[in-house]
């Protein structure tokens, strides 16, 4: 691919759930190793947005290109998608009956059909990336909100992602707690991988985000870049929104 | 009573090892029933899912005798079974519609999450079944499955009316012979507790040791509802 294709690109994107219709014509595009943070709020199909991206959810209108190819789920394998576009949950989801290390290792092993002893090996090199280099063999029920979710990115990123996608990665967090998980995001974001991400905490978004994109009632009604979004936002919907979570 | 355990002991023995053989086997095909029956349960297809909702509705809603009675003529119509096995199989038919109610609950019980996870990290459907969510469903199926397996050992004596001579079977023609209905039954019945007993005890063994590491620090599992026959 050349480097100006765009890393994500939503044409029209339509989802209904039944007769709801929560995303109402997205269009968005995402440059490689760019960082955008999704904001707005509650119900407005931020969420729903991240779903249908990896394809957990799908939309029933328009057109989604990962890494400048077009995703059609009735002819594309969606795992070997999914497998490139990582993502991470609110609630962390992670494996409780199986330690930190198979967590990690799980998909390598079984999808990407990695040797044990690399897999091990990979993963091992993500948790000290992490700061979890001394809790392998640790499991799930056996660590902090930080640490698991820290554990859940290095989960995904064993799958070695193009894009990874976070949806409310801290909000479970308590608040000690969310300054670990920022840092392990930015130091990926500074890597350079692509990154969608949904959350609350504009402090992130002013520092690391390339953009901000505002979404309501299932459209996107403003794009820009962090300072302008927040210093002059266009919109009154978002200045109204933004006084209210700053 | 004493005289009775002592002058038929082998008899017994023999019967107790006929009871487990028939109780073990019936379960491990009701397992296998009942794994069966709870993914076409949790199928969206309409047709899987409800043949699977006759086949419970049925079971559950006639006596064993009479599921036994009509199982065993209906199965030695279509081939030449011996008894034991035709008594096994109506067992593990009875018991898989139990077994298949109890594996829906756990596996629908495991949080979403789990499987959306296992998805989004580019594991296939099947797959994800079989690594995340179905290790986690067995360990909460532990405790109601123990129970259905006390209540499939103690259901094993029903197939006496086909003449196999498990336990109860062994206590019907002892009292026929020594006109000491009462006292044999009596026996019949410590045989039976012991069993139980033991399984009990196995059991939570079973549980205990599953509950190690993995769960310690987890919140309260929900006690899981199944029906009882
Ligand atoms: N599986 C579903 N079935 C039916 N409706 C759904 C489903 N998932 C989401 N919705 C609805 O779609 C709308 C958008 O939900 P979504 O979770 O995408 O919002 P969100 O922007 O992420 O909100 P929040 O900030 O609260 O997480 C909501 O009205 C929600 O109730
Ligand atoms: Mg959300």
């Amino acid at each position: 691919m050349s480097n100006t294709e765009h890393m994500i690109k939503l044409e029209d994107v339509h989802k209904y759930f039944g007769k709801l219709h929560v995303l109402r014509g997205i269009n968005l595009e995402v440059d490689r190793s760019d960082v955008v943070v999704l904001i707005g709020p509650s119900g407005s199909g931020k969420s729903t947005l991240l779903r249908c991206l990896n394809f957990l959810e799908l939309a029933q209108q328009g057109s989604i290109y990962i890494d400048g190819q077009l995703v059609d789920p009735d002819s594309t394998n969606l795992d070997k998608v999914r497998a490139r576009v990582g993502m991470v949950f609110q609630h962390f989801n992670l494996f409780p009956h199986k330690n930190v290390l198979e967590n990690v290792t799980m998909a390598p092993i079984n999808v990407r059909k990695e040797k044990k002893k690399a897999a091990r090996e990979k993963a091992r090199a993500l948790l000290s990336q992490v700061g979890l280099e001394d809790k392998d063999r640790a499991y799930p029920s056996q660590l902090s909100g930080g640490q698991k979710q820290r554990v859940a990115i290095a989960r995904a990123l064993a799958m070695e992602p193009d894009i990874m996608l976070f949806d409310e990665a801290t909000s479970a967090l308590d608040p000690e707690l969310v300054g670990e998980v920022l840092q392990v995001m930015q130091d990926l974001a500074a890597e350079g991988m692509t990154m969608l991400v949904v959350t609350h905490e504009m402090g992130f978004a002013r520092e690391v985000a390339d953009r901000v994109v505002m979404m309501d009632e299932g459209l996107i009604i403003e794009d820009n870049t962090p300072q302008q979004m927040f210093d002059s936002p266009k919109e009154e919907r978002t200045s109204k929104f933004l006084r209210q979570v700053l | 009573m004493l005289s009775i355990l002592q002058e038929h002991f082998f008899a017994f023995l023999e019967a107790t090892s006929m009871t487990l053989r028939l109780t073990a086997i019936s379960l491990l095909l009701a397992v296998a029933v009942g794994l069966i029956v709870a993914f076409l349960k949790l199928s969206p297809n309409r047709l899987l899912n409800g043949a699977a909702n006759v086949y419970i509705t049925v079971i559950r809603g006639t006596p064993l005798i009479v599921q036994l009675m009509f199982l065993y003529f209906g199965i030695s119509r279509l081939i030449v079974l011996s008894s034991f096995w035709a008594g096994a199989l109506a067992l593990a038919i009875h018991a898989g519609a139990y077994v298949a109610e109890i594996f829906r609950g756990a596996i629908q019980s495991i949080d979403k999450g789990q499987m959306e996870a296992s998805r989004s990290l580019g594991i296939p459907y099947w797959q994800s079944m079989r690594l995340v969510v179905l290790p986690q469903a067995f360990r909460r199926a532990v405790p109601p499955l123990g129970n259905q397996f006390i209540i499939g050992l103690k259901d094993s004596s029903l197939v006496a009316y086909l003449g196999v001579s498990e336990i109860y079977g062994t206590a019907l023609s002892i009292q026929a012979e020594n006109f000491q209905p009462f006292e044999t039954y009596v026996v019949a019945g410590m045989y039976y507790l012991v069993l139980v007993l033991i399984f009990t005890l196995l059991v939570n063994r079973l549980e205990a040791r599953l509950d190690v590491e993995k769960r310690r620090n987890e919140p309260e599992v929900p006690q899981l509802e199944y029906a009882t026959p």
